[in-house]
Formats: C-alpha cells, sequence, structure tokens
C-alpha cells in the first residue's frame, strides 16, 4: 500500500496553543451556551472519544476498521441491560463493566481479523460488525430492531449526572483523559511499535516484535476506548437502537478521523465536532423553488465527502499545518 | 422437511446463489484487477432495479427495459471510471473507502429525487409469469428458474470472455502484473474502463432481474453489498471462481438457515465466513 498521506503526529506549536484555546472556550461554554446546546456538544465531545479510538487503528497502526461502530453499540446496548427497571445503576461499576464487553468483543473479533491485511480488513470488520448488528437487529430478546430505552442516568453518588452542565463536564473531562492518555501512548514504545506497524509490518517483524499480539492489543484498547464513547451515548441520549452498531456509523466515524487529520487524536476531535456541525448544517438548509435542500442532507455530505477525498487528504489539521507551514511538521 | 420443500428451498438458494455472484463477480473483478474498494457497488444493484421499473413503465416491455437498461448502466460505468474511479486506483484503501461511501449517500439522494422514496413493484413478463406444480398445493414460479438461467448464462460468458478471449488474456495479464503488459502495447486504462463497465453492468442486471422478484424500494442496495463482501472474502478476491462457490455456499447457509434456524439466520452467513478466515484467511480461492 503506498503511504500518500504520512499522517501528522507532532503538532506545530501554533496549533496546539489553537487546541489549547478551543479547550478552553469549551471549558467556559456551559456558562454561556442554552441546554440545547450543551447536549449538542456534549455529544460532540462523545462522538470525538469514538474517532479518538479508532485513530488509534487507523492513523496509528494503519488498520482502516470499517465495523468500528460494533463496540461503541455494544457498550450503549450493556448500559441498557445493566440499568434496572426502576432504579438508576451505580456508574463506577456500570462503566468499567461496559467497557468490559466491548474490549471483550473487540478480542474475539479482532482474534479473527487482525491476521488479515489490507481490503481483507476492511471487508473482514465490516462483516463482523454487521453480523453483530444482526444479533440485535433480528433478536426481540436483545430489543430487535426498536432498540431499548435507558430510564435513568447512570449514579455517580459524587456528582448529579442528570444535571446536563455535570454531565456535560464528565464528558469533557473524559475526553481530555482519553485525549492525554492516547497522547502519551502514542510515545511510549509500544506507541511507536503501532506506528512501525503501519510504515512497514515485515519491517517489524523482522526486528523482533510479535505484530500480531500488538496489533490484536491495539484493537481491543481501541474496542475498549469506543465502548466509553458508546455508554456515554447511551447515558446522554437514554436511548441505544441497532443503528449505533450499523455501517453507516462505522463510515461516519472513519470519515471524522479522516475530516480532522489522522494519527495524533487532536485531528480526530477536530474532525469530530466538524463533522457533527457539517451534518446539523446540512440538515438544516433551507426550501429553495419547492426544492427542500436539507431533506436530501445525504447528497450534501455525499458530495462534501467526496470533494474532501480528492482536495484534502490530510484533513483539516493538515490543511492548517500546510497553511502554516510549520518547520516542526515533518518529524518523521 | 420433505423432499418437495427441500427440493423448493435447493432451487431458491441456488437461485439467491447466482444472483449474489453477479454481483460478487464485479465487486471481487474490480478488487483483484485495479485493487479498488468499492463500497457503492450495491448502489449499481439499486440503479438496475429501479431502471427496471420505470423503463418498463416506459417502453411496457420488460425485455426492452432490460436491454435499453444494460446499455444505460454500461454507459454510466464508464463516465463513472473516466470521472472518478481512474483518479483512485492507486490511491489508499481508506481514500477509496471514502470515496465511495461519498457516492453511497449521492447515489441514494439522487434516487430520492429522480424516482422518490416509495417501494415498488415490477410486474412480471407474462411469457413468465406461470408455475410449475409440484404438488397439489407447492408450485415453483417460472420467473425464478429464468433468473437463475440468465445468471447463469453469463457466469457462461463471464468465464470465456476471461479464459478463452484474447480481452480476456489481456485482463488476466494486467491483474497479474499492470506495468508489464502497459509496456507490451496494451492499453491498460482501456482495459481497466471495460472491467469496471462490466462489474457495473453485471451488478445492474443483476437488480434488472431481481426487481419483479424482490421489489423495488430505497436502500436495496447496503445489504446486498454485505452479502457480496462476504462472498469475495470467502472466494478471495480477484477470484471468480471462488466467488462463484462462495455465492452458491452463502445461498445455500442463508435459505436453509432461515428455514432451519430462523433465530440466528442472520448470523449464520458472517459464522461460516469466520471459519473460513480461521482456517484459510486470504479465502477459499487465492488469486
Amino acid at each position: 500500500m503506498s503511504d500518500t498521506r504520512a499522517p501528522l503526529e507532532t503538532l506545530p506549536r501554533s496549533l496546539n496553543i489553537l487546541l489549547a484555546l478551543a479547550l478552553l472556550t469549551l471549558a467556559a461554554f456551559p456558562f454561556v451556551g442554552t441546554d440545547y446546546y450543551l447536549q449538542v456538544v456534549t455529544r460532540m465531545m462523545i462522538l470525538a472519544i469514538f474517532a479518538m479510538s479508532l485513530d488509534l487503528l487507523q492513523g496509528v497502526t494503519g488498520l482502516v476498521s470499517l465495523g468500528h461502530a460494533a463496540y461503541f453499540g455494544v457498550a450503549g446496548y450493556a448500559l441498557a441491560f445493566f440499568t434496572p427497571a426502576g432504579e438508576p445503576i451505580s456508574l463506577w461499576w456500570s462503566l468499567p463493566a461496559a467497557v468490559g464487553v466491548s474490549a471483550l468483543l473487540a478480542l474475539i473479533i479482532g482474534f479473527l481479523v487482525v491476521r488479515t491485511h489490507g481490503i481483507y480488513f476492511i471487508m473482514v470488520t465490516m462483516a463482523f460488525s454487521q453480523m453483530v448488528f444482526y444479533a440485535f437487529f433480528d433478536n426481540k430478546a436483545l430489543g430487535g430492531s426498536d432498540g431499548v430505552y435507558i430510564n435513568f442516568k447512570p449514579e455517580a453518588m459524587l456528582f448529579d449526572l442528570e444535571n446536563k452542565t455535570t454531565f456535560y463536564f464528565f464528558t469533557l473531562a473524559m475526553m481530555l483523559v482519553v485525549y492525554l492518555f492516547l497522547r502519551r501512548l502514542l510515545w511510549s514504545p509500544f506507541g511507536r511499535a503501532l506506528s512501525g506497524i503501519r510504515v512497514n509490518e515485515h519491517r517489524m517483524r523482522a526486528l523482533g516484535f510479535g505484530t500480531f499480539g500488538h496489533k490484536l492489543a491495539a484493537f481491543t484498547l481501541a474496542g475498549a476506548l469506543a465502548g466509553l464513547a458508546g455508554y456515554l451515548w447511551g447515558a446522554q441520549s437514554g436511548y441505544v437502537n441497532p443503528e449505533l452498531l450499523g455501517f453507516h456509523m462505522s463510515a461516519h466515524v472513519i470519515m471524522m478521523v479522516i475530516l480532522g487529520g489522522m494519527g495524533n487524536f487532536a485531528g480526530a476531535i477536530v474532525g469530530a465536532f466538524s463533522f457533527e456541525y457539517l451534518l446539523h448544517l446540512f440538515k438544516d438548509l433551507p426550501e429553495i423553488a419547492g426544492f427542500h435542500l436539507g431533506k436530501h442532507w445525504q447528497l450534501w455530505m455525499g458530495l462534501f465527502i467526496v470533494a474532501l477525498v480528492i482536495l484534502a487528504p490530510r484533513g483539516i489539521l493538515g490543511l492548517f499545518a500546510t497553511l502554516l507551514k510549520s518547520k516542526e511538521t515533518g518529524h518523521e | 422437511m420433505d423432499f418437495i420443500n427441500f427440493l423448493i428451498q435447493l432451487l431458491n438458494s441456488v437461485q439467491y446463489g447466482l444472483l449474489l455472484f453477479m454481483l460478487a463477480a464485479g465487486l471481487t473483478l474490480i478488487f483483484g484487477i485495479m485493487g479498488v474498494v468499492n463500497l457503492a457497488h450495491g448502489s449499481f444493484y439499486m440503479l438496475g432495479a429501479y431502471l427496471a421499473w420505470s423503463l418498463a413503465a416506459l417502453t411496457q416491455s420488460f425485455t426492452m427495459a432490460i436491454l435499453i437498461g444494460t446499455v444505460l448502466s454500461v454507459l454510466f460505468g464508464l463516465f463513472l471510471e473516466w470521472l472518478l474511479f481512474r483518479h483512485f486506483y492507486k490511491r489508499d484503501h481508506l481514500d477509496q473507502v471514502l470515496l465511495t461511501f461519498g457516492l453511497i449517500y449521492v447515489f441514494e439522494e439522487m434516487r430520492s429525487i429522480l424516482w422518490g422514496d416509495d417501494v415498488h413493484g415490477v410486474t412480471i413478463p407474462d411469457a413468465l409469469s406461470a408455475s410449475i406444480p409440484l404438488t397439489d398445493t407447492l408450485s415453483y414460479p417460472v420467473y425464478r428458474l429464468f433468473m437463475s438461467g440468465v445468471c447463469l448464462l453469463l457466469a457462461l460468458g463471464l468465464y470465456l470472455l476471461i479464459s478463452k478471449t484474447r480481452l480476456g488474456m489481456k485482463i488476466r495479464a494486467g491483474a497479474f502484473n499492470h506495468e508489464m503488459t502497459e509496456a507490451l502495447g496494451v492499453n491498460i486504462k482501456l482495459i481497466h474502463a471495460l472491467v469496471f463497465a462490466l462489474g457495473v453492468g453485471l451488478a445492474t442486471i443483476a437488480g434488472m432481474v431481481a426487481a419483479p422478484v424482490s421489489s423495488v424500494y430505497p436502500n436495496m442496495g447496503s445489504q446486498v453489498l454485505i452479502m457480496c463482501f462476504v462472498v469475495v472474502v470467502i472466494g478471495g478476491i480477484g477470484s471468480v471462481k471462488g466467488a462463484l462457490i462462495a455465492a452458491l455456499l452463502v445461498g445455500l447457509v442463508d435459505t436453509f438457515g432461515k428455514v432451519l434456524l430462523p433465530q440466528v439466520a442472520g448470523m449464520l452467513v458472517y459464522v461460516l465466513m469466520a471459519l473460513v478466515l480461521l482456517y484459510k484467511p486470504e479465502g477459499l480461492f487465492k488469486n
């Protein structure tokens, strides 16, 4: 596979400053935003966690998974089934348990899929996530095509997640923790080995790295983090349905990672925010001469994606970095 | 299950398998020769069904609809290849995934704008609308046999084209070694365009032929696309023979799964794929 797009691992300082400013804006947002926008931004942050988890596979290890939504959705379902009918569930054990369910699923599927390469990997991850989709879609016991309601937000004792502002800050903290963890991981020996696998897996094996184990570990970790995002999604929306596991969700998260710029996790966050923003923008397009532009949002999204692939394959951060022409880029 | 029921299910599974083969053959050829992941391949199937529906209404003849539809779809394939796909053969798989996913959205909305979001039926032509009685209560529709026949004929044609003609030789050479074939004076760009159009044509014909049985509805391409992926993975990328055997296998497992184990039928095919992957990570017939 030709490496036409070397991911941007180190960010120029100017870009880091911009990102820090954006973080401050996010922290200040609840004091000015209305409830509706608070929820919209919370959702964006949840998707940012989801996108970062995929970036570990896609941008760092070079594994294009077209079935990442399976691990996202399963954790949401786990929360739905953990929560009893009449009372909330404790956050402190249900969150690790739901993440564990996703990690276990990723471990099992990963065991089968990481032995494949290239096109096979793409198709096989997609097919397995579709299997999970049908397991939920076809079985009434698992909610069927209608999905399952989650009547109570998890109970945290120390703080109240029913409060929208508290939930916002909880999600923001989670996003920050995941970002810092993955940044640290990227520069750890394990992260370096994953990058090595992306650049040349054969050479890594020749150097004595067990690439199967490394890839499986990355796949499982990515699944677990996707599960964290799925858990938060379920808790926030109070409802899970098979769409969360589906093909479109998987494709959307790939797009978020590409849109922001792969391989540095900050891009995944930027991508998730931008993608959600665009989705809202396209859906809210006005009606012109009897033709409802917003109803056909998929057309604009589709054209946008095609244009993105042709014009800006390194995403928004890549564009920024090129525009800033910083000497700090091009580390590799 | 008695013998007659078994026979009916067997015929159904073969018919479904052959239909899948029509789609998977194009997909696997495009993978194998140009190295392109085409998620939008299912959209061509949908396009075929909608073409059959609107052309049949327009021309009042199912045969005419299929003939015109085939010509239109091949032209459409050539156009798409020229406009977009040709520039993506050497790009990363990730770019191809994105491009073709974007195209799914574009095609779906174009369908919605042109043809609306309703479900439509296509009537079976009179000559084929009969049923063959098997017992007093059970019979088998002639049209389903016709479908299998069309698919078999096209499969045979594809086999002859690839293994017995000069063009087929060039296609195989191009798949084997791209640069060398070009250096020998073969117009590889033209070969690529033809293979792509062939794939689009096969998928569209599958959609047109299937339209009277499956009816015509939005998003009909997505599910069939994923089944085709499974077929291609089981058969081995680039192998048309593998695609045929895998398609028949998937047809059998899916049809009999739905009858015998309805609870897990949706998953059975994927379990089959998992088993194949465990023992043969590159498919049954690696090219």
